[in-house]
């Protein structure tokens, strides 16, 4: 091997070593898959954790990659707050193991898999992927029930705590009322929603099952006809000759999702299509964590007038 | 002897559980036993038809909707309990089926690269008519709390099974730092890293397949990388291996034969848009390297280089997405320069197959040659996408000492490609892909090429580098 480049090895190695140490943080530093663990993290954190999401609310999140820049902040991050469930299979194993970064591996205090404290539905009894792409732990797009999102808020409370013992006593305070906020909320949204329990719709994607499941919706059909498969012709016509025999209310899609099935299958079934925010960041509305909530609640009972 | 003998009869009349009286068994008492594992066999369908159906019933009312108004405390979720197996550590495992048809206007076998070296063999386009491509299979786990294994190997159309990759690497060293060693494919460049299946066109482009063997400079090695406190992507890191393939060779040497340093920038700009450049450069010391070249009477001659070759590249990817949603549509655009020096010996026709010249002719040889492409992909709708790519080699220059001027071709040609492909994509792990390409590797010379391919991903759900 030539001198030259052994020395410029060394000297990387010496620079590397010599930027290492970092200055110890101030805050936490809160790496999120999705918006709608950044926005719980910022409620439980305040300004003791800085907090990032991945992703937007405009975002597949099946199919994001594993982008330099996310690379970047997950080298930087204290703590991971991510679904799980194989929901992010396609870009977070790349992620950690690019990282570089001890702290949040799994295993570690610092990877936090929301899924994983909550009863996941849907879980497959047919692990083929003929029935399309199958999330073998159960559906991951738990956020819509807001028994879930207690239960996460419990478990990212403990892990803050844990992470962050000198505001222990800080963090237990926010989540203290946090999760009262929350379970005032919680009854208002049932009861706003009741006129909704019982009523037929269509959805894209299996995204909104809890959320069907928490107001008692019923889901007669989806748009794709394999969870993960794009729509087809063929598919949308057997749905609408289907809704005529059993029909819906509603057709239900998140903002993330293709517009074009849904006014297709809409104009044709004459039933409106809904466009919900799914996670924060989804519309103007869903700011937070309970506008989700709020204007979620708003939009399905607009549609049913 | 005959004690041992016993001995160990009786321990398999023991694990078989008959005594040694049973071998004497009567037909009634064959009878017996077999009316006993009859009543046995009706008492459990008895009661696994029971379970059965109280389990049908748990689950319809499970599947019933929760009242509104319940405010039921849902249980935490506990991992279901698990039945201890020999299989539970297995590792992820995936595998890649790919094939293609090929129609060349020209011989494939008659592939060159002019005045690059080497010029001839190993360079093939591609196969006539259905040939296996690059069929692969990945096995990775971790191993343990600090390390994870892969292995990547790769099945071609003559039957050939090769090591791809083969590599340990740490998870989470800590201050960003992740170590690697074994086989494994260099992180110089963008494309070199990435396997075969995961291209966006059906072959390497053209400095790839000038410069380094297989498409992939992989080497036998370690690689140390480290990942800067930023916001933005800053990376760096260096490799030292043996240099076993070109642009090494398999030297018989203690110590390292090859070493790369790299260096990659990248992030977003904005929610749509991302980026990652790089620089980095590979220094090999070939030994008695074989390279495949053509005599000037157009037979295949074997030569042989010993010297330093050293690579230095520059790369960009760019992507673009609406709001960062690639699901229905998206561009990505990625270029790579490489320039290539060589100095040392070039010995002429180790083999002695040019009649007309003695055999082992050796003489001064440098080079300095690159090489570019720039390729553009867009999914233009969901599932289908399409590219185009413009691949260029520079001769530049090549200085061959006195002895084997007349031995080795000069040609002051630039070799060039356009490509262009179209792919459907019905779901994630199913991809069929037409390619066209017109390939000007050889001074007049037009090869119009035409690829049919299928890219199938079973298995694990591999995760794709950027």
């Amino acid at each position: 091997m030539n001198i030259n480049i052994k020395i410029l090895f060394v000297t990387t190695l010496a620079a590397m070593s010599s930027l290492m140490a970092r200055p110890a943080a101030a805050t936490l530093n809160v790496f999120a898959c999705e918006p709608e663990w950044a926005a719980l993290a910022g409620e439980l954190g305040g300004d003791m954790v800085k907090v990032s999401s991945a992703t937007t609310a405009l975002q597949d999140v099946h199919h994001v990659e594993a982008r330099p820049s996310l690379i970047a902040r997950a080298r930087n991050a204290d703590l991971l707050v991510c679904t799980g469930a194989e929901l992010e299979i396609g870009w977070l194993p790349l992620l950690l193991t690019q990282s570089g970064n001890r702290q949040i591996q799994p295993g570690q205090a610092g990877y936090l898999e929301a899924a994983a404290f909550v009863n996941k539905m849907e879980v497959p009894h047919l692990l083929d992927r003929s029935q399309g792409d199958v999330h073998p732990a159960g559906n991951p797009h738990i956020l819509l029930d807001p028994r879930n999102i207690t239960k996460v808020g419990e478990a990212l409370t403990a892990r803050l705590v844990q992470l962050d013992a000198a505001n222990a006593a800080a963090y237990q305070a926010r989540a203290a009322a946090f999760q009262k906020k929350w379970h005032d909320a919680t009854p208002k949204w049932e009861a706003q929603a009741a006129p909704l329990k019982g009523i037929a719709v269509v959805v894209y994607h299996k995204d909104l099952s809890y959320l069907l499941r928490w107001l008692g919706m019923r889901e007669v059909g989806s748009l794709e006809p394999k969870p993960g498969v794009p729509p087809t012709t063929g598919h949308l016509s057997d749905l609408l000759a289907k809704l005529q025999r059993d029909p819906a209310k509603m057709i239900l899609r998140s903002v993330y999702s293709d517009p074009k099935p849904a006014v297709w299958l809409s104009e044709r079934a004459r039933i409106p299509a809904v466009t919900l925010p799914y996670t924060v960041g989804g519309d103007e509305q869903a700011k937070d964590l309970f506008g989700l909530f709020d204007d979620t609640i708003q939009r399905l009972l607009a549609a049913l007038k | 002897m005959v004690s041992t003998l016993r001995f160990v009869a009786t321990l398999l009349a023991a694990t078989l559980g008959i005594s040694p009286a049973a071998q004497a068994a009567s037909d009634a008492e064959l009878a017996e036993v077999r009316a006993q594992i009859r009543q046995l066999k009706e008492g459990y369908e008895a009661q696994i038809g029971a379970l059965e159906r109280r389990l049908q019933g748990l689950e319809a009312a499970a599947n019933r909707p929760e009242p509104v108004t319940a405010r039921t405390e849902l249980p935490v979720a506990q991992a279901p309990g698990r039945a201890a197996s020999e299989g539970s550590f297995n590792p992820a495992i995936s595998l890649i089926l790919n094939g293609a048809y090929g129609n060349f206007s020209k011989d494939p076998n008659a592939y060159a690269l002019g005045d690059f070296v080497p010029a001839h063999n190993g360079l093939s386009p591609g196969t006539r008519g259905l040939s296996l491509h690059e069929s692969e299979l990945a096995i990775a786990a971790n191993i343990d709390p600090d390390f994870r294994g892969n292995l990547l190997l790769s099945f071609d159309e003559a039957n050939a099974v090769s090591v791809e990759e083969a590599y340990f690497q740490t998870i989470g060293l800590g201050n960003g730092l992740s170590f690697k060693g074994g086989r494994f494919f260099s992180a110089i460049g963008y494309q070199n890293e990435i396997h075969s299946h995961a291209w966006d066109f059906v072959d390497a482009p053209l400095v790839y397949r000038a410069f380094m063997r297989g498409d992939n400079y992989g080497d036998d090695g370690l690689q140390l990388k480290w990942l800067a406190p930023t916001d933005s992507l800053i990376e760096l890191g260096g490799e030292i291996g043996r240099g076993k393939d070109r642009p090494g060779s398999n030297r018989n040497k203690n110590g390292s034969a090859a070493g790369s340093l790299f260096a990659h920038l990248g992030g977003d700009i904005g929610d749509s848009q991302s980026y990652r450049v790089g620089l980095s450069a590979l220094r090999t010391s070939p030994h008695d390297a074989a390279v495949n070249d053509i005599d000037p009477a157009g037979a295949d001659v074997t030569n042989a280089f010993t010297g330093k070759t050293t690579i230095a590249g520059a790369d960009f990817v760019y992507k673009y997405a609406p709001n960062g949603n690639a699901t229905h549509t998206n561009f990505k655009l990625q270029g790579e320069y490489f320039r290539r020096r060589e100095s040392g010996t070039l010995t002429y026709d180790t083999a002695g197959i040019d009649g007309l010249a003695p055999a082992n002719i050796a003489s001064r040889y440098s080079s300095t040659q690159s090489g570019w492409y720039l390729q553009g992909v867009v999914q233009f709708m969901p599932q289908w996408r399409a590219g185009l790519r413009f691949d260029r080699l520079d001769r530049g220059s090549v200085n061959v000492g006195a002895a084997n001027l007349g031995n080795l071709q000069r040609v002051d040609y630039n070799p060039s490609r356009a490509s262009l492909m179209v792919d459907y994509n019905p779901s994630e792990f199913t991809r069929f892909r037409l390619q066209f390409a017109q390939d000007k590797s050889q001074q007049s010379v037009t090869d119009n090429q035409i690829f049919l391919q299928y890219i199938f991903s079973l298995g694990a759900h591999g995760a794709h580098k950027f």
